[in-house]
């Protein structure tokens, strides 16, 4: 996969919150979640995280480097994220859904959507 | 260091190239040199758009670097900026850099690092294309130099990674060059494996290496890992350049890499652009300066 031909992101699937905020006095409140997975130490902590269809996450960048959260099918991506930024996903199929950070590729990890519960 | 070790460490090492350090891996002030009829500049890893407290001004230090190199005595050809031209790629920091970079007296040539392509390369190409590059790299023939500009963070899921097209491109180019031109190749991430627990490594660029080993002089020059580190391979010398944004750790010497906090009064000293002049004998002489 190569960045020269820019991807047409799924971006239907995507609340892109406050990617673009890194300047912003007051961030933008967030939208309640299930989870929030914190990316640490060149590191994305849970992982694998076990969600279900609907679910709602929030990912922060508690480093002192910016991160992407980008899926592996591309399918979603929050661009750069600097540090405290958050962006936020709702995963809307089940599956186990591969991501990584753009900027230092060897991060890698898993979100693994499993179907809702029955009410 | 001392004076004494200093003046011992400027000379010749091997093909031609002299190599000149200090305390911080950087001159700190411009040693006597004859003029030099042709000359071009490295600079590199800005960062526009970094706010954090290791450098708060990084359109500051840029703006400095810029007006240290309009004063050089003898301009250089070009100045070449080998990536990271902002942080986040986001279009109003590439506006931000390529006004700033606009003030240079010098001819601007312009390759992108991992921070300026971050989803896609639109916003990069928008603001540094090339007509004659439309794939990102390129070759040119200046001052008795050929000079070859590789990419090698275009890769989705690889950061350090050259693909065979440009392989290709760099294995037909090259075998049109004499094996007593000297050559210089220019990438943001190195393209060895400095240290590849960091990412700080090129995946197939023992490739391109390879198609290197039959000059006689060669110098590599990337930037990436905001310090100054030199390594040779037979008639291959590589050389990182120093950031004009901030510096990072040693290679191991920390748990990560990042931003590396330094004294404020101290911060120019870690800071600096690169002088590259063709040397008597086919080999390049590299000059690091220091912003303070």
């Amino acid at each position: 996969m190569n960045k020269l031909i820019p991807s047409l992101a799924l971006v239907a699937l995507t609340f892109a919150l406050h990617g673009a905020g890194a300047r912003a006095a007051t961030p933008p409140a967030l939208l309640p979640a299930v989870l929030t997975i914190h990316i640490k130490d060149f590191k994305f902590n849970p992982t694998p995280a076990k969600i279900h269809v609907g679910d709602r996450v929030t990912f922060v960048n508690d480093d002192d480097e910016p991160h992407t959260v980008t899926a592996t099918d591309q399918s979603y991506d929050s661009e750069g994220l600097d540090t405290s930024n958050t962006w936020q996903h709702v995963y809307s199929k089940p599956g186990t859904y591969k991501y990584f950070c753009e900027l230092h590729p060897y991060m890698k990890a898993v979100v693994v959507v499993t179907p809702a519960p029955a009410q | 260091m001392r004076r004494k070790d200093f003046i011992e460490h400027v000379g010749w090492t091997g093909a031609g190239i002299a190599w000149s350090l200090s305390a911080t891996g950087l001159l700190s002030a411009q040693p006597a040199e004859a003029a030099s009829p042709f000359s071009f500049v490295q600079i590199s890893d800005s960062h526009i758009g970094f706010t954090r407290p290791e450098n708060p001004d990084v359109a500051g230090t840029l703006r400095k670097t810029i007006e240290d190199i309009n004063a050089l005595p003898n301009q250089p050809a070009f100045v070449v900026h080998t990536g990271d031209v902002t942080h986040l790629s986001k279009t109003t920091e590439f506006d931000d850099a390529k006004q700033l970079l606009g003030t240079l007296r010098a001819p601007l040539v312009v390759l992108p690092g991992e921070h300026d392509v971050i989803g896609s390369s639109k916003n990069f190409f928008a603001n540094f294309a090339r007509t004659d590059a439309p794939s990102g790299w390129f070759s040119f023939d200046q001052g008795g130099i050929h000079f070859v500009s590789l990419v090698n963070v275009f890769n989705f899921e690889i950061d350090g990674k050259l693909g065979q097209e440009q392989i290709d491109f760099v294995e037909k180019d090259l075998a049109a060059q004499k094996k007593s031109t000297p050559i210089v190749v220019f990438g943001h991430v190195p393209l060895y494996a400095l240290y590849p627990e960091w990412g700080w490594t090129t995946e197939d660029g023992t490739k391109v290496l390879a198609l290197l080993r039959r000059f006689d002089a060669v110098t590599v020059l990337n930037g990436h890992i905001h310090q100054i580190i030199q390594h040779t391979e037979g008639n291959i010398r590589f050389a990182t350049a120093a950031a004009t944004a901030y510096p990072q750790p040693a290679p191991g010497t920390a748990a990560k890499p990042g931003p590396l906090k330094v004294p404020d009064d101290k911060l120019l000293s870690f800071l600096g652009y690169r002088s590259v002049e063709l040397a008597t004998g086919g080999g390049t002489k590299v000059t690091d300066r220091a912003l303070g």
